[in-house]
């Protein structure tokens, strides 16, 4: 009776609407977040705080890059590759974010077939989501792997302005970090949906509580939060 | 009043479970829940976006008509992803809010430090030019 009072994600009586609603909603000792479950909310509360992280990181980045009086490397020349014979400008990068945007695709529809309770299709594009993680994070290893043998560092570089280094490796790193926990957490979760943990409501390892769908759209938040970042780092970082 | 208390919390609790066992079923098992088309076009948009701000590095456009490409469409793209695919343009408001409108105030720290690093730049022009 208290659990189902306490985990229950649906209200008894209609709430008002718009700016009445943010008010009702977060007044009288209630509880906030009226329509969403606690895992759901301190998943967006988590990112909410990543946000924070990455906003520090490229911050830094900003300061460094407008504060020198070295010239910073050109990235449009740093990150081409030569195919064939034409060098194409920033080749690598582009490919990446194909990759990412279509992970992002497949995860919101494993979400809908979650919801619609179709474990094999939910399992099978949390999967592909997975593999399209695993190809960005190889393609990062090569794309560091090839800075450090062009003399990249995070003292120094060949090109310009010495935080050049610095700021790479810091920012994708941390976010290749990101893609790589969210493939794991991807396949873990995508091995109890193909298993119909969440049909048989069969307890959790850690926290012996029954599984939901709910969590498909969780993992799905981390996933596309990931992808948001890359925007961000995409457009800031390679493309400024 | 203790007694008042107890008697209310009790009847909402009783309302709570009573609508729990009503409507259990339909929240539990739809969540969020949209035609896999909608997901397929905001892909393709993001495949779009993507590709013109590659164009803008290919072309090799300069100055501020690069920048505000660049931010146009990176903010665009983010929208897209935070509106549809993380489905916060369902939520109610208050969370909404809630996660939207702190990161929007980073915007006073990247002042801050753009005032911070012209500083610095500035300092670094008169004193490093002058040693050398």
């Amino acid at each position: 009776m208290t659990d189902a009072a306490l985990t229950s994600t649906v209200e008894p009586l209609a709430r008002p609407q718009g700016w009445r609603g943010i008010a009702a909603d977060w007044s009288s000792d209630q509880r906030a977040f009226k329509n969403v479950s606690w895992g759901k909310a301190m998943m967006w509360i988590f990112l909410l705080s990543d946000t924070f992280i990455f906003s520090c990181f490229l911050l830094s980045y900003m300061t460094a890059r407008m504060s020198t009086t070295v010239p910073w490397p050109n990235p449009s020349e740093v990150f081409a590759l030569t195919i064939g014979d034409t060098k194409i400008p920033l080749i690598l990068i582009a490919i990446m974010t194909f990759i990412l945007i279509s992970s992002s695709g497949t995860m919101a529809m494993a979400v809908n077939f979650g919801y619609r309770r179709d474990r094999a299709k939910t399992a099978a594009l949390m999967l592909a989501t997975a593999a399209f993680g695993a190809t960005f994070v190889g393609m990062q290893a090569f794309e560091w792997t090839k800075l450090i043998m062009e003399g990249v560092r995070p003292w120094g570089n060949p090109w310009g302005a010495a935080q050049f280094g610095a700021s790479f490796f810091m920012i994708t790193g941390f976010h290749g970090t990101h893609v790589t926990i969210g493939v794991i957490f991807l396949i873990a979760i995508a091995r109890k949906v193909w298993r119909g943990d969440f049909d048989v409501e069969r307890r959790g390892f850690f926290t012996s509580r029954k599984g939901h769908y709910e969590i498909v759209e969780i993992t799905g938040l981390y996933w596309h939060f990931v992808d948001l970042v890359w925007v961000f780092i995409f457009a800031l970082f390679y493309l400024w | 009043m203790t007694n008042v208390a107890v008697h209310l919390e009790g009847q909402q609790s009783l309302q709570t479970h009573a609508h729990d066992a009503l409507a259990s079923g339909a929240t539990h098992t739809k969540g969020q829940q949209h035609p896999i088309k909608l997901y397929l076009v905001v892909w393709g948009w993001l495949f779009v976006l993507s590709t013109c701000s590659y164009l803008v590095d290919y072309f090799g456009l300069q100055g501020y008509l690069r920048w505000s490409l660049i931010l146009l469409f990176m903010v665009l793209k983010a929208g897209l992803i935070v509106a549809v695919f993380m489905h916060m343009a369902w939520e109610r408001l208050a969370l909404a809010y809630a996660i939207l409108l702190p990161p929007v105030l980073v915007l006073v720290f990247v002042a801050i430090m753009v005032l911070e690093s012209d500083y610095t730049h500035l300092i670094r022009v008169i004193f490093f030019a002058a040693a050398t």
